[in-house]
């Protein structure tokens, strides 16, 4: 007889019987609290959010909001323009994950690249790209570098592997975010209104849940850092209306058994060895100081941008005409407010990137919508 | 963000010339199994790992070990919670 | 000489000795005639006809390959219209340099199919394509099949309260290939599905289910034929997640990669509707059947006049359940 492999507590956190009772006492917290507005800022959260139906577990009062949580979704123009254009030169195999395929932006998607003749390859992760590089030597192989800390931390260590092995035909194209710092722009915004914050829970795995304490000590919002399954997403929410109840704010750790209050610190390590902090473009949103990474010096020969030659513009060329995800990405209109959402607006015929994206607010919505 | 899913360690191997083996020859690989499905993964951003952990993965990389007692302690507390009403 | 070449193709003996190998698998009276066209016996009755065509990669896959595919979904697809499957066409289009080995291995399978399944492939094509034209083989199909008297597999008669009950596990043929093809470095033991249903599907229609609806579950899974129902009679559909039967593997695999089970294609399962007073009935049916062991209730029809497919989370909340869009890529962030 085999043992199990999946992990018996992993089971215990979606309990149908713990689900209902969590409801239960979320509801009697939220007794005479008002209207509350709770933003996550994780696109996983809200694929998690609709999969499980736990809107609808929620009373009236609570709103759980989808905040910026698409690494995918706020990648700017100008880093599709680089990509194409480098994905252009015969030598070249772009490696990419799939969903940056079909992310709109005005002169084409990496995906009508390819079918202008670019070598465009997915990939999973750095590694595959790698792989890739070290199979294919007579060729360059280009990593597109898209995602939060979570996915950084692997890519960290793939990089910094390079220095014992290094790989000539391999580079990046780095268009990375990191979390903590957006999150206090969010809170700069006062028609955002934010009672209580969601944490993503794998990047906090990286970073660990004191990385968030000037947002719940200087903001005075309270925060739970939550993982993904129904128990997790409310008994992060019933801590938080304990926490606004209680009139304090804190970082609350409802993921504790995957998170630590100083995270990954070897995680933590490679990316400060591999990466520093830049400002960068959250397409539609701006420029957000200290949210990007950019390779270290040590590690510039694999930065793709330098060793093509390619400029890279530092505006926001924003989004198409008509498109509401900056909005729809800061919490400030519902996917079904927008007048293309499952009309003009599809994943089959996206117009902005929050349609494409597996951690697009709107695709999600789309997808499994809200059933009540 | 970031999918990631607690796989069982089945398999511990050091990785010579695998892709995170890394420099200097450092660098935890082996195998992940979840729900009987089988993937090899990295443990090199682990401080330490055994057989038998379950690990949270994500692009092929375990970025945590899932505290199985801190997970049964969080469910005590729960159902504590709910009997008390 | 033991690739196909472009000579192959070029109805010279080249071609003549390729179609010989064929036709001696094949073993089929007709294609022994040689004649352009196969002429068939009369059947009594209204004829149903269906063509597909099959790409799939990797040719070969646990559980089945490209011919076994080809031959089953056919008759599958005449099967769930509530026909007798007879007469199979077999279209190949080889790609030059495509080893013979491989080509025998796909006929064979592609005869043991129709063996299993009772049919005969009474006519067929060849071509052969430059290399680099073609992923080595291409198959199209086209079936004849005789409706049975009475049968109306239509949903007409869907009503509110009636069942809906698959076959079996689902998402299994998908996970397979989606598992070998993309080099996503996992392993398991699933295997395709891949499987003629004729004899099931025969099976519950002797029996006293009387079924309302019939649908295979490919391309898209159970969420496009769920939303092709709700659309085709405008029906409130309602499942439950914990009914749906899902192997370990599939779960997980869906699990780790961010897929939806309910989006992944089968090539051997049947969704169908029957009154709730013949449910039982039907599952006995099914379940006596190796293809429906593991049938299962798993939701009803809500109401008529109100289009929309809904399921009853694991975790007890509810969600909708729409049309997938594409084949899913795993995503990663």
């Amino acid at each position: 007889m085999a043992e199990p492999t999946r992990s018996p507590a992993h089971e215990e956190f979606r309990r149908r019987d713990l689900v209902l009772s969590l409801s239960e006492r979320i509801a009697e917290k939220a007794e005479g609290l008002g209207p509350l507005r709770i933003m996550h800022v994780c696109g996983t959260h809200e694929r998690s959010i609709n999969r499980f139906g736990i809107r609808g577990l929620l009373p009236g009062c609570v709103k759980v909001i989808a905040g910026p949580g698409c690494p995918v979704c706020v990648c700017p123009v100008s880093d599709i323009a680089a990509a194409r254009k480098i994905a252009k030169v015969p030598s070249v195999i772009l490696a990419t994950f799939g969903d940056m395929l079909t992310v709109p932006a005005p002169d084409g998607s990496l995906q009508s690249a390819r079918s202008e003749g670019a070598d465009i390859r997915i990939v999973y992760s750095a590694a595959d790209a790698l792989e890739l590089a070290r199979s294919e030597s007579g060729r360059e192989v280009v990593f597109f570098s898209v995602g939060f800390e979570t996915t950084v931390a692997p890519t960290a260590a793939i990089v910094a592997s390079l220095a014992g092995r290094p790989q000539k035909n391999f580079s990046l194209i780095v268009s990375n975010r990191v979390v903590p710092e957006a999150l206090e722009l969010i809170c700069s915004s006062p028609e955002l209104s934010i009672d209580g914050f969601i944490l993503p829970g794998h990047v906090s795995v990286i970073i660990g849940s004191d990385a968030y304490l000037p947002l719940a000590r200087d903001r005075k919002i309270p925060c739970a850092v939550v993982g993904f399954e129904s128990v997790d997403l409310l008994a992060g929410i019933l801590d938080l209306l304990e926490q606004i109840r209680s009139g304090i704010a804190v970082v609350a750790n409802s993921y504790s058994r995957a998170v630590l209050s100083g995270g990954n610190a070897k995680a933590k390590a490679f990316i400060a060895k591999v990466f520093e902090p830049c400002d960068a473009v959250w397409r539609g949103m701006g420029v957000l100081p200290g949210t990007g990474l950019s390779l270290r010096s040590e590690y510039s020969a694999y930065d793709a941008i330098s060793k093509f030659g390619v400029k890279v513009g530092t505006e926001d060329e924003g989004v198409p005409e008509g498109c509401l995800c900056p909005l729809v990405m800061t919490g400030q209109r519902e996917p079904e407010q927008c007048p293309h959402f499952g009309r003009a607006c599809r994943p089959e015929n996206p117009v902005g990137p929050c349609m494409v994206s597996d951690e697009g607010t709107c695709k999600i919505r789309i997808e499994f919508g809200d059933a009540g | 963000m970031c999918l990631a899913m607690p796989m069982k360690v089945v398999e511990i191997y050091k990785a010579e010339s695998g892709i995170a083996g890394g420099a200097g020859g450092g660098g935890a690989e082996g195998v992940g199994e979840f729900g009987g499905v089988r993937r090899k993964v990295s443990f090199q951003l682990l401080e330490k790992v055994e057989l038998g952990d379950y690990v949270l993965v994500h692009a092929g990389f375990a970025i945590a070990v899932v505290d199985e007692e801190d997970a049964r302690e969080t469910i005590d507390a729960m159902d504590e919670a709910c009997i008390d009403g | 000489m033991n690739a196909v070449e472009m000579g192959h193709g070029s109805g010279g003996t080249l071609m003549e000795e390729l179609i010989q190998r064929i036709r001696s698998v094949f073993s089929s009276s007709y294609l022994d005639q040689g004649l352009d066209s196969a002429i068939l016996p009369p059947v009594d009755g209204k004829l149903a006809f269906t063509t597909d065509s099959f790409v799939v990669r990797p040719l070969f896959f646990p559980g089945g390959d490209i011919g076994k595919l080809a031959v089953c979904g056919t008759v599958n697809d005449l099967s769930v219209v509530g026909a007798t499957a007879r007469y199979l066409s077999s279209s190949l289009i080889l790609e030059e340099g495509l080893p013979l080995e491989t080509l025998d291995r796909v006929i064979s399978s592609m005869a043991a199919a129709a063996r299993e399944a009772g049919v005969e492939i009474v006519t067929g094509d060849t071509k052969v394509v430059e290399k680099g034209h073609g992923d080595g083989v291409f198959i199209t199909t086209a079936g004849l099949g005789s409706i049975r008297e009475g049968i109306d597999l239509s949903g007409a008669l869907l009503s509110p309260g009636d069942v809906l009950i698959v076959s079996g596990s689902l998402g299994d043929h998908a996970m397979t290939i989606l598992g070998l093809r993309e080099s996503l470095g996992f392993a398991s033991a699933l295997t395709s599905d891949c499987a003629p249903l004729n004899g099931m599907i025969k099976a519950l229609l002797d029996s006293k289910a009387e079924p309302l609806f019939m649908r295979d579950i490919t391309r898209g899974g159970l969420a496009a034929v769920l939303c092709e129902l709700a659309a085709l009679r405008a029906a409130a559909l309602e499942v439950e997640e914990d009914a749906l039967p899902l192997r370990d593997e599939v779960r997980a695999l869906g699990e780790l990669l961010g897929i939806d089970p309910l989006s992944m294609a089968n090539e051997g399962k049947i969704l169908v509707a029957v009154r709730e007073s013949r449910a039982d009935a039907a599952l006995a049916a099914l379940r006596a059947h190796r293809y429906g062991r593991d049938a299962r209730a798993i939701g009803r029809v809500v109401a008529l006049g109100a289009e929309g497919v809904r399921m009853r989370t694991s975790s007890g909340g509810m969600r909708r359940v729409t049309r997938p869009y594409a084949e899913k890529l795993p995503r990663i962030c």
